[in-house]
Protein backbone atom coordinates (compact mmCIF):
# COMPACT_ATOMS: atom_id res chain seq x y z
CA UNK A 1 0.00 0.00 0.00
CA UNK A 2 2.82 2.40 0.96
CA UNK A 3 4.46 1.51 -2.33
CA UNK A 4 1.34 2.40 -4.31
CA UNK A 5 1.08 5.78 -2.56
CA UNK A 6 4.71 6.48 -3.46
CA UNK A 7 4.13 5.38 -7.08
CA UNK A 8 1.01 7.53 -7.32
CA UNK A 9 2.96 10.50 -5.96
CA UNK A 10 5.80 10.04 -8.44
CA UNK A 11 3.30 9.66 -11.31
CA UNK A 12 1.40 12.82 -10.34
CA UNK A 13 4.65 14.76 -9.89
CA UNK A 14 5.89 13.65 -13.33
CA UNK A 15 2.62 14.65 -15.00
CA UNK A 16 2.65 17.97 -13.11
CA UNK A 17 6.20 18.78 -14.21
CA UNK A 18 5.39 17.80 -17.81
CA UNK A 19 2.33 20.06 -17.84
CA UNK A 20 4.38 22.88 -16.29
CA UNK A 21 7.09 22.43 -18.95
CA UNK A 22 4.44 22.77 -21.68
CA UNK A 23 2.86 25.85 -20.08
CA UNK A 24 6.05 27.59 -18.85
CA UNK A 25 6.25 31.27 -19.75
CA UNK A 26 9.76 31.38 -21.16
CA UNK A 27 12.06 28.94 -22.89
CA UNK A 28 14.68 28.74 -20.18
CA UNK A 29 12.06 27.86 -17.55
CA UNK A 30 10.78 25.13 -19.86
CA UNK A 31 14.31 23.71 -20.20
CA UNK A 32 14.68 23.62 -16.41
CA UNK A 33 11.30 21.89 -16.21
CA UNK A 34 12.45 19.31 -18.75
CA UNK A 35 15.60 18.49 -16.74
CA UNK A 36 13.45 17.99 -13.64
CA UNK A 37 11.15 15.79 -15.72
CA UNK A 38 14.15 13.59 -16.60
CA UNK A 39 14.98 13.22 -12.91
CA UNK A 40 11.48 12.18 -11.78
CA UNK A 41 11.24 9.86 -14.79
CA UNK A 42 14.41 8.19 -13.48
CA UNK A 43 12.59 7.58 -10.19
CA UNK A 44 9.71 5.99 -12.13
CA UNK A 45 12.16 3.69 -13.91
CA UNK A 46 13.68 2.52 -10.63
CA UNK A 47 10.17 1.87 -9.25
CA UNK A 48 9.51 -0.27 -12.35
CA UNK A 49 12.62 -2.27 -11.46
CA UNK A 50 14.41 -1.23 -14.67
CA UNK A 51 17.69 -0.02 -13.15
CA UNK A 52 19.62 -0.18 -16.42
CA UNK A 53 17.08 2.11 -18.05
CA UNK A 54 17.03 4.39 -14.99
CA UNK A 55 20.81 4.85 -15.29
CA UNK A 56 20.46 5.63 -19.01
CA UNK A 57 17.60 8.07 -18.45
CA UNK A 58 19.51 9.88 -15.69
CA UNK A 59 22.76 10.06 -17.67
CA UNK A 60 21.56 10.67 -21.22
CA UNK A 61 17.83 11.46 -21.20
CA UNK A 62 17.99 14.03 -18.40
CA UNK A 63 21.68 14.85 -18.02
CA UNK A 64 23.29 15.11 -21.45
CA UNK A 65 20.11 16.34 -23.17
CA UNK A 66 19.70 18.89 -20.36
CA UNK A 67 23.19 20.32 -20.88
CA UNK A 68 22.60 20.86 -24.62
CA UNK A 69 19.16 22.32 -23.95
CA UNK A 70 20.65 24.76 -21.44
CA UNK A 71 23.11 25.87 -24.12
CA UNK A 72 20.24 26.39 -26.56
CA UNK A 73 18.01 28.05 -23.96
CA UNK A 74 20.70 30.66 -23.40
CA UNK A 75 21.24 31.30 -27.14
CA UNK A 76 17.91 30.91 -28.86
CA UNK A 77 15.80 34.03 -28.57
CA UNK A 78 12.43 33.38 -26.98
CA UNK A 79 9.64 32.78 -29.43
CA UNK A 80 6.97 35.45 -29.66
CA UNK A 81 3.94 34.52 -27.62
CA UNK A 82 1.81 33.50 -30.57
CA UNK A 83 -1.05 31.83 -28.81
CA UNK A 84 -3.13 29.40 -30.76
CA UNK A 85 -6.80 30.23 -31.17
CA UNK A 86 -9.29 28.92 -28.66
CA UNK A 87 -10.82 26.64 -31.24
CA UNK A 88 -7.45 25.09 -32.17
CA UNK A 89 -6.66 24.52 -28.52
CA UNK A 90 -9.97 22.74 -27.91
CA UNK A 91 -9.65 20.51 -31.00
CA UNK A 92 -5.97 19.60 -30.37
CA UNK A 93 -6.69 19.11 -26.66
CA UNK A 94 -9.57 16.75 -27.43
CA UNK A 95 -7.55 14.74 -29.96
CA UNK A 96 -4.53 14.48 -27.60
CA UNK A 97 -6.85 13.37 -24.80
CA UNK A 98 -8.30 10.73 -27.12
CA UNK A 99 -4.79 9.37 -27.82
CA UNK A 100 -4.06 9.32 -24.07
CA UNK A 101 -7.39 7.56 -23.42
CA UNK A 102 -6.66 4.96 -26.09
CA UNK A 103 -3.26 4.20 -24.60
CA UNK A 104 -4.82 4.05 -21.11
CA UNK A 105 -7.30 1.47 -22.39
CA UNK A 106 -4.41 -0.67 -23.63
CA UNK A 107 -2.74 -0.33 -20.22
CA UNK A 108 -5.96 -1.23 -18.35
CA UNK A 109 -6.92 -4.15 -20.61
CA UNK A 110 -3.63 -5.98 -21.18
CA UNK A 111 -3.40 -9.23 -23.15
CA UNK A 112 -3.36 -12.34 -20.96
CA UNK A 113 -0.83 -13.78 -20.44
CA UNK A 114 1.51 -10.82 -20.85
CA UNK A 115 3.83 -11.32 -23.85
CA UNK A 116 7.41 -11.86 -22.74
CA UNK A 117 10.73 -13.04 -24.08
CA UNK A 118 12.22 -13.37 -20.58
CA UNK A 119 12.23 -17.19 -20.76
CA UNK A 120 14.11 -17.26 -24.07
CA UNK A 121 16.66 -14.76 -22.76
CA UNK A 122 17.16 -16.83 -19.59
CA UNK A 123 17.66 -19.99 -21.67
CA UNK A 124 20.40 -18.52 -23.84
CA UNK A 125 22.03 -16.03 -21.46
CA UNK A 126 24.63 -18.54 -20.26
CA UNK A 127 26.02 -18.82 -23.81
CA UNK A 128 26.99 -15.12 -23.80
CA UNK A 129 29.00 -15.41 -20.57
CA UNK A 130 27.19 -12.33 -19.21
CA UNK A 131 25.13 -12.11 -16.03
CA UNK A 132 23.17 -8.97 -16.95
CA UNK A 133 20.28 -10.05 -19.20
CA UNK A 134 19.95 -6.55 -20.72
CA UNK A 135 23.66 -6.51 -21.56
CA UNK A 136 23.16 -9.92 -23.14
CA UNK A 137 20.27 -8.70 -25.27
CA UNK A 138 22.18 -5.59 -26.36
CA UNK A 139 25.43 -7.37 -27.20
CA UNK A 140 24.19 -10.73 -28.52
CA UNK A 141 20.56 -11.05 -29.63
CA UNK A 142 20.18 -7.47 -30.77
CA UNK A 143 23.83 -6.70 -31.54
CA UNK A 144 22.86 -5.28 -34.95
CA UNK A 145 20.69 -2.67 -33.16
CA UNK A 146 23.54 -1.75 -30.84
CA UNK A 147 25.95 -1.47 -33.77
CA UNK A 148 23.61 0.80 -35.74
CA UNK A 149 22.97 2.83 -32.59
CA UNK A 150 26.66 3.72 -32.31
CA UNK A 151 26.63 4.64 -35.99
CA UNK A 152 23.64 6.91 -35.31
CA UNK A 153 25.62 8.67 -32.57
CA UNK A 154 28.53 9.15 -34.99
CA UNK A 155 26.19 10.47 -37.70
CA UNK A 156 24.64 12.90 -35.22
CA UNK A 157 28.14 14.19 -34.42
CA UNK A 158 28.86 14.67 -38.16
CA UNK A 159 25.54 16.48 -38.43
CA UNK A 160 26.43 18.79 -35.53
CA UNK A 161 29.85 19.51 -37.02
CA UNK A 162 28.36 20.25 -40.44
CA UNK A 163 26.23 22.98 -38.90
CA UNK A 164 29.26 25.08 -38.00
CA UNK A 165 30.33 27.93 -40.26
CA UNK A 166 32.44 26.96 -43.27
CA UNK A 167 35.35 29.09 -42.06
CA UNK A 168 35.45 27.12 -38.80
CA UNK A 169 35.50 23.62 -40.36
CA UNK A 170 38.06 21.47 -38.61
CA UNK A 171 38.46 23.97 -35.78
CA UNK A 172 37.58 23.68 -32.13
CA UNK A 173 34.04 23.64 -30.75
CA UNK A 174 32.85 26.16 -28.21
CA UNK A 175 34.17 29.58 -27.20
CA UNK A 176 37.88 30.13 -26.58
CA UNK A 177 39.33 28.73 -23.39
CA UNK A 178 39.17 31.01 -20.43
CA UNK A 179 42.30 30.72 -18.30
CA UNK A 180 41.59 28.59 -15.24
CA UNK A 181 41.81 30.76 -12.18
CA UNK A 182 40.82 30.12 -8.64
CA UNK A 183 37.17 29.64 -7.93
CA UNK A 184 34.63 26.98 -7.21
CA UNK A 185 34.30 25.40 -10.67
CA UNK A 186 37.99 24.54 -11.33
CA UNK A 187 38.29 23.18 -7.78
CA UNK A 188 35.08 21.19 -8.21
CA UNK A 189 36.34 19.79 -11.52
CA UNK A 190 39.72 18.84 -10.03
CA UNK A 191 38.03 16.96 -7.19
CA UNK A 192 35.17 15.37 -9.12
CA UNK A 193 36.74 14.41 -12.45
CA UNK A 194 39.17 11.73 -11.16
CA UNK A 195 36.41 10.11 -9.10
CA UNK A 196 33.96 10.39 -12.01
CA UNK A 197 36.37 8.66 -14.38
CA UNK A 198 36.77 5.75 -11.97
CA UNK A 199 32.99 5.48 -11.50
CA UNK A 200 32.43 5.65 -15.28
CA UNK A 201 34.86 2.79 -15.92
CA UNK A 202 33.30 0.84 -13.05
CA UNK A 203 29.79 1.23 -14.54
CA UNK A 204 31.04 -0.13 -17.88
CA UNK A 205 32.82 -3.05 -16.23
CA UNK A 206 30.02 -4.01 -13.84
CA UNK A 207 27.51 -3.81 -16.72
CA UNK A 208 28.38 -7.40 -17.65
CA UNK A 209 26.71 -8.75 -14.52
CA UNK A 210 24.73 -5.92 -12.92
CA UNK A 211 22.91 -2.76 -14.02
CA UNK A 212 25.33 -0.59 -15.99
CA UNK A 213 26.96 -0.74 -19.38
CA UNK A 214 28.88 1.12 -22.00
CA UNK A 215 26.34 3.82 -22.84
CA UNK A 216 25.82 4.80 -19.22
CA UNK A 217 29.54 4.63 -18.39
CA UNK A 218 30.53 6.48 -21.57
CA UNK A 219 28.07 9.27 -20.77
CA UNK A 220 29.61 9.68 -17.34
CA UNK A 221 33.10 9.81 -18.87
CA UNK A 222 31.86 12.37 -21.41
CA UNK A 223 30.32 14.41 -18.57
CA UNK A 224 33.72 14.49 -16.84
CA UNK A 225 35.36 15.78 -20.04
CA UNK A 226 32.65 18.44 -20.36
CA UNK A 227 33.05 19.48 -16.72
CA UNK A 228 36.83 19.79 -17.14
CA UNK A 229 36.19 21.86 -20.28
CA UNK A 230 33.67 24.16 -18.56
CA UNK A 231 36.12 24.71 -15.73
CA UNK A 232 38.76 25.71 -18.30
CA UNK A 233 41.09 22.87 -17.36
CA UNK A 234 41.15 21.21 -20.78
CA UNK A 235 40.53 22.53 -24.27
CA UNK A 236 38.20 20.89 -26.77
CA UNK A 237 40.26 19.13 -29.46
CA UNK A 238 40.45 20.41 -33.03
CA UNK A 239 37.91 18.38 -34.97
CA UNK A 240 40.27 17.99 -37.94
CA UNK A 241 42.76 16.04 -35.82
CA UNK A 242 43.60 12.64 -37.29
CA UNK A 243 44.02 11.03 -33.86
CA UNK A 244 40.62 12.27 -32.74
CA UNK A 245 38.93 10.93 -35.85
CA UNK A 246 40.49 7.49 -35.37
CA UNK A 247 39.39 7.55 -31.74
CA UNK A 248 35.80 8.24 -32.83
CA UNK A 249 35.87 5.53 -35.48
CA UNK A 250 37.64 2.87 -33.37
CA UNK A 251 34.51 1.56 -31.62
CA UNK A 252 32.35 1.05 -34.72
CA UNK A 253 35.36 -0.36 -36.66
CA UNK A 254 36.14 -2.94 -33.96
CA UNK A 255 32.45 -3.83 -33.70
CA UNK A 256 31.95 -4.28 -37.44
CA UNK A 257 35.32 -6.08 -37.75
CA UNK A 258 34.38 -8.67 -35.12
CA UNK A 259 30.90 -8.83 -36.64
CA UNK A 260 32.28 -9.61 -40.13
CA UNK A 261 34.73 -12.15 -38.69
CA UNK A 262 31.65 -13.90 -37.29
CA UNK A 263 30.49 -14.81 -40.83
CA UNK A 264 33.28 -17.36 -41.51
CA UNK A 265 33.93 -18.25 -37.83
CA UNK A 266 30.42 -18.53 -36.39
CA UNK A 267 28.16 -18.64 -39.42
CA UNK A 268 26.47 -15.23 -39.17
CA UNK A 269 27.19 -11.50 -39.10
CA UNK A 270 27.73 -10.38 -35.48
CA UNK A 271 27.68 -13.97 -34.24
CA UNK A 272 30.45 -14.86 -31.79
CA UNK A 273 32.39 -18.15 -32.11
CA UNK A 274 31.45 -20.47 -29.21
CA UNK A 275 33.77 -20.14 -26.23
CA UNK A 276 34.93 -16.63 -27.18
CA UNK A 277 31.69 -14.74 -26.48
CA UNK A 278 32.75 -13.02 -23.26
CA UNK A 279 36.25 -11.88 -24.36
CA UNK A 280 34.95 -10.62 -27.73
CA UNK A 281 32.05 -8.76 -26.09
CA UNK A 282 34.55 -7.19 -23.67
CA UNK A 283 36.82 -6.03 -26.50
CA UNK A 284 33.83 -4.46 -28.29
CA UNK A 285 32.55 -2.84 -25.09
CA UNK A 286 35.93 -1.26 -24.28
CA UNK A 287 36.41 0.09 -27.82
CA UNK A 288 32.83 1.36 -27.92
CA UNK A 289 33.11 3.02 -24.51
CA UNK A 290 36.13 5.07 -25.58
CA UNK A 291 34.58 6.11 -28.90
CA UNK A 292 31.13 6.79 -27.42
CA UNK A 293 32.55 8.93 -24.62
CA UNK A 294 34.38 11.04 -27.22
CA UNK A 295 31.31 11.25 -29.48
CA UNK A 296 28.94 12.24 -26.67
CA UNK A 297 31.33 14.87 -25.27
CA UNK A 298 31.80 16.40 -28.73
CA UNK A 299 28.05 16.37 -29.47
CA UNK A 300 27.47 18.31 -26.25
CA UNK A 301 30.37 20.66 -27.11
CA UNK A 302 28.50 21.55 -30.30
CA UNK A 303 29.59 22.79 -33.73
CA UNK A 304 33.03 24.27 -34.30
CA UNK A 305 33.18 27.97 -33.45
CA UNK A 306 36.85 28.77 -33.92
CA UNK A 307 38.93 28.59 -37.08
CA UNK A 308 41.55 25.82 -37.03
CA UNK B 1 -9.57 -9.75 -21.37
CA UNK B 2 -9.84 -8.65 -17.79
CA UNK B 3 -9.06 -5.39 -16.08
CA UNK B 4 -5.41 -5.01 -15.04
CA UNK B 5 -4.76 -5.08 -11.27
CA UNK B 6 -4.02 -1.74 -9.62
CA UNK B 7 -0.27 -2.03 -9.22
CA UNK B 8 2.86 0.01 -9.99
CA UNK B 9 2.90 -1.07 -13.65
CA UNK B 10 -0.71 0.05 -14.19
CA UNK B 11 -0.14 3.39 -12.43
CA UNK B 12 2.96 4.17 -14.47
CA UNK B 13 1.21 2.93 -17.61
CA UNK B 14 -1.54 5.51 -17.08
CA UNK B 15 1.12 8.13 -16.38
CA UNK B 16 2.86 7.22 -19.66
CA UNK B 17 -0.42 7.52 -21.57
CA UNK B 18 -1.08 10.99 -20.11
CA UNK B 19 2.51 12.09 -20.86
CA UNK B 20 2.05 11.07 -24.51
CA UNK B 21 -1.17 13.12 -24.65
CA UNK B 22 0.50 16.17 -23.06
CA UNK B 23 3.51 15.92 -25.36
CA UNK B 24 1.34 15.60 -28.44
CA UNK B 25 -0.63 18.70 -27.45
CA UNK B 26 2.62 20.63 -27.04
CA UNK B 27 4.14 19.45 -30.32
CA UNK B 28 1.08 20.58 -32.27
CA UNK B 29 0.25 23.83 -30.50
CA UNK B 30 3.36 25.41 -29.00
CA UNK B 31 5.08 28.28 -30.79
CA UNK B 32 8.86 28.16 -31.16
CA UNK B 33 11.02 25.26 -32.29
CA UNK B 34 12.69 24.78 -28.92
CA UNK B 35 9.36 24.38 -27.11
CA UNK B 36 8.11 21.91 -29.69
CA UNK B 37 11.31 19.91 -29.37
CA UNK B 38 10.85 19.80 -25.59
CA UNK B 39 7.26 18.65 -26.02
CA UNK B 40 8.41 15.96 -28.43
CA UNK B 41 10.86 14.70 -25.82
CA UNK B 42 8.10 14.70 -23.17
CA UNK B 43 6.07 12.55 -25.57
CA UNK B 44 9.06 10.25 -26.07
CA UNK B 45 9.49 9.84 -22.31
CA UNK B 46 5.87 8.67 -22.10
CA UNK B 47 6.35 6.13 -24.90
CA UNK B 48 9.48 4.77 -23.20
CA UNK B 49 7.59 4.40 -19.90
CA UNK B 50 4.86 2.41 -21.71
CA UNK B 51 7.64 0.08 -22.92
CA UNK B 52 8.81 -0.17 -19.30
CA UNK B 53 5.29 -1.22 -18.27
CA UNK B 54 5.27 -3.93 -20.96
CA UNK B 55 8.67 -5.08 -19.64
CA UNK B 56 7.43 -5.09 -16.04
CA UNK B 57 4.37 -7.17 -16.91
CA UNK B 58 6.56 -9.58 -18.84
CA UNK B 59 8.60 -10.31 -15.71
CA UNK B 60 9.48 -13.96 -15.46
CA UNK B 61 12.23 -16.54 -15.52
CA UNK B 62 13.73 -14.89 -12.44
CA UNK B 63 14.03 -11.44 -14.04
CA UNK B 64 12.26 -8.39 -12.59
CA UNK B 65 11.20 -7.45 -16.12
CA UNK B 66 11.40 -8.68 -19.69
CA UNK B 67 14.94 -7.66 -20.72
CA UNK B 68 14.11 -7.23 -24.42
CA UNK B 69 11.87 -4.13 -24.19
CA UNK B 70 14.29 -2.68 -21.62
CA UNK B 71 17.17 -3.07 -24.06
CA UNK B 72 15.03 -1.46 -26.78
CA UNK B 73 14.31 1.52 -24.53
CA UNK B 74 18.02 2.02 -23.78
CA UNK B 75 18.68 2.11 -27.53
CA UNK B 76 15.71 4.45 -27.91
CA UNK B 77 16.94 6.91 -25.29
CA UNK B 78 20.36 7.15 -26.94
CA UNK B 79 18.86 7.67 -30.41
CA UNK B 80 16.44 10.27 -29.02
CA UNK B 81 19.39 12.11 -27.50
CA UNK B 82 21.21 12.14 -30.86
CA UNK B 83 18.17 13.42 -32.75
CA UNK B 84 17.53 16.06 -30.08
CA UNK B 85 21.17 17.24 -30.14
CA UNK B 86 21.06 17.56 -33.92
CA UNK B 87 17.72 19.40 -33.79
CA UNK B 88 18.99 21.83 -31.13
CA UNK B 89 22.08 22.62 -33.18
CA UNK B 90 19.87 23.25 -36.22
CA UNK B 91 17.65 25.58 -34.17
CA UNK B 92 20.69 27.48 -32.88
CA UNK B 93 22.03 27.88 -36.39
CA UNK B 94 18.64 29.02 -37.68
CA UNK B 95 18.48 31.69 -34.97
CA UNK B 96 21.98 32.82 -35.91
CA UNK B 97 21.23 33.03 -39.63
CA UNK B 98 17.88 34.67 -39.29
CA UNK B 99 18.04 36.63 -36.09
CA UNK B 100 14.81 38.58 -36.46
CA UNK B 101 12.47 35.64 -36.70
CA UNK B 102 13.36 32.88 -34.27
CA UNK B 103 9.77 31.72 -34.09
CA UNK B 104 8.85 28.29 -35.21
CA UNK B 105 5.25 29.29 -35.45
CA UNK B 106 3.21 28.82 -38.58
CA UNK B 107 4.46 31.70 -40.73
Amino acid sequence: MMGLVLDGGIALLTIGIAAWTIRAGDDFAAVVGFVAYGLVLTLAWTRLGAYDVALTEAAIGGGATGVILMRAGARVKPAPAARASRRARIIVGALSAAVAAGLSAIVLLPPQPAPSLALEVREHLASTGLGNPIGGVLMAYRAADTFLETVVVLLALFGVWSLGRDAHWGGRPGPALRPAEGGALPLFARVLVPAGIVIGIYIVWVGADAPGGKFQGATLLAAMAILAGMAGLVQAPATAGRRLRWLLAAGPIVFVGIGLAGIPLAGAFLAYPPGFEKPLILVIEVALTVSLAAMLALIVAGPTERAP
Amino acid sequence: MSLAPLDAATLYGLMGAILVGLGLYGVVLLGGFLRRLLAFNLLGGGVFILFGVVARRGAGAGFGGDPVPQALVITGIVVAFCATALAITLIERLTEEDGDDPSGGGS
